[in-house]
């Protein structure tokens, strides 16, 4: 566990204590997409630090299997923070106080006795499926709206055949790692999912094989999230602020200077 | 997924033109049009300073910009139709990106903590609304007079009449202070939206947009508190 830690080391074993926190969580309960939902307050006791919040949420989750009730759903799949599947807002912080995803989020960020608030991810283009797992395949809407480059198929391509700046290589990669958990979404005041849509953008426009569908594609994208029922940016900086990934506002800057050019050339969105 | 009506229908983009980050353009470029016009007008305040001779003849001069060539006030009402344009232009983006913020987050969050927003991008909405009713204010006041002690006298008579009352002084005051946040965060967010950002320039970006904005700030208030401490009468 201490591998996938991202560096916060847990005391040597033997000098820590043994007893673990009790919590107090408030979770999001909702049945189904049209019930309404409403806060449940449980208890949880003797949660070890070392343990992830999504453990966390499993030992919660074995105490109501265990008393018959219905298990809290949530969202998670590879638990080593890459593949974008989890996501809470814990006590209102996209993925909680430190700048990860929710399953490396770690319990030693609590203490005894904490209260916890734990919501799903709020925007109408995000709606709830139960609990608080969100269905997100607006995101991969945008992805199919422009988010891809024409290639065909075949034997792998000679790497050296097409040289990449530097620069423009480790640029295109900051943007790539976004793992489109919705993070930004969740944290803007707008639900806005520029920064989601400005990292594809980003990644795509700064190599030499997204430059064919450039205009097209930064086109298409903004207006399928504007038709998914996003939120438009105000540029307040919140996304970034909760990115698990770090991606930056500069992406959103770029995306627009990529629309506002594509727009002047003549390039218009597919109905 | 939201049921497909008629009517919501009728809200998707069909053009370009309707794009939230198009609107985000009209928002930036309208509100660079307002800054020039505000260091301009900053300027001209700040002739109170040599006396009311000059400052009735530079609001004179306002009023015969380019005659001969031009007739009358024809350059002043030019402008006046510009920034009539300027205004509604970014009221109208403003709320329809407004609207979209709200229906894009019908159900709030129950505990929402913010981390990076300051208080200036915070009240971008409600300041705007608070600004244009002061502009109205303003305008019967200083322009037409209409709620002016000094009723429609010289300009300098209606700026000294105005200023003398604290509570008008502490409006403006407030009024002005609103507009030096709006454009903290409007010149930073313009700076982003038409693309000209980037993470390098972001720190100068910021600085500029705080500077620009104080400079403002400052400059609109000296006069009223001149006035309003007996510097000028």
């Amino acid at each position: 566990m201490t591998i996938t830690d991202q560096g916060q080391h847990s005391a040597p074993a033997g000098t820590q204590d043994k007893r673990g926190m009790n919590l107090t969580l408030r979770v999001w309960r909702q049945q189904g997409p049209s019930v309404k939902g409403k806060m449940v307050t449980y208890k949880v006791t003797d949660i070890s630090p070392d343990m992830s919040f999504l453990e966390m949420l499993d030992v919660l989750n074995e105490q109501l299997i265990m008393q018959g009730d219905d298990p809290v759903a949530f969202d998670h799949d590879c638990r080593e923070g890459i593949c974008g599947m989890c996501g809470l807002m814990i006590n209102g912080q996209a993925h909680g106080p430190q700048q990860t995803t929710t399953c490396q989020l770690h319990m030693r960020s609590f203490k005894d006795g904490d209260s916890i608030d734990v919501e799903p991810w709020r925007a109408s283009a995000f709606p709830v499926i139960k609990d608080l797992a969100v269905d997100r395949r607006a995101f991969d809407r945008i992805i199919q709206a422009g988010g891809y480059i024409s290639v065909p198929t075949g034997t792998a391509p000679e790497a050296h055949a097409t040289p990449v700046p530097k620069k423009d290589a480790d640029n295109a990669f900051d943007a790539a790692t976004c793992i489109g958990c919705g993070a930004c979404v969740a944290a803007c005041p707008n639900a806005s999912s520029m920064l989601f849509t400005a990292a594809k953008v980003t990644h795509l426009g700064l190599l030499p094989q997204g430059q064919p569908e450039r205009d097209d594609r930064v086109v298409n994208m903004v207006a399928q999230q504007d038709r998914e029922g996003f939120g438009g940016c105000t540029n307040i900086g919140e996304c970034s602020a909760a990115c698990p990934k770090g991606i930056s506002m500069e992406t959103i800057s770029r995306l627009n200077h990529d629309l506002l050019g594509a727009l002047r050339a003549g390039a218009r969105p597919k109905s | 997924m939201v049921t497909v009506t008629d009517s919501t229908q009728r809200r998707t983009p069909k053009a370009a033109k309707t794009t939230s980050v198009f609107k985000k353009a009209v928002m930036a470029v309208s509100g660079i049009i307002l800054v020039l016009y505000l260091i301009a007008h900053m300027i001209g305040n700040l002739k109170a300073f040599s006396g009311e001779e000059d400052f009735n003849h530079y609001s004179e001069w306002l009023r015969t910009i380019g005659n001969p060539a031009l007739p009358g006030a024809t350059a002043l009402w030019i402008i006046r139709l510009v920034l009539l344009a300027a205004v509604f232009a970014h009221m109208w983006a403003a709320i329809s990106l407004w609207r979209q913020a709200k229906r894009a987050r019908p159900q709030g969050y129950v505990t929402k903590k913010a981390v990076a927003q300051s208080y200036a991008s915070r009240t971008m909405r409600w300041g705007g609304v608070i600004i244009a009713a002061f502009v109205i204010w303003h305008l019967l006041d200083l322009t037409w007079g209409t709620v002016n002690s000094a009723g429609d006298s010289g300009p300098y008579d209606k700026l000294v009449a105005s200023f003398s009352n604290p509570v008008s002084t502490a409006f403006y005051a407030i009024a002005v202070i609103l507009v030096g946040m709006h454009l903290r965060h409007g010149i930073w967010s313009a700076t982003q939206t038409l693309g000209q950002s980037n993470r390098r320039r972001e720190v100068t970006v910021n600085w500029a947009a705080t500077g620009i904005a104080t400079v403002l700030t400052l400059g609109f208030l000296l006069v009223p508190f001149s006035v309003l401490f007996g510097l000028i009468d």
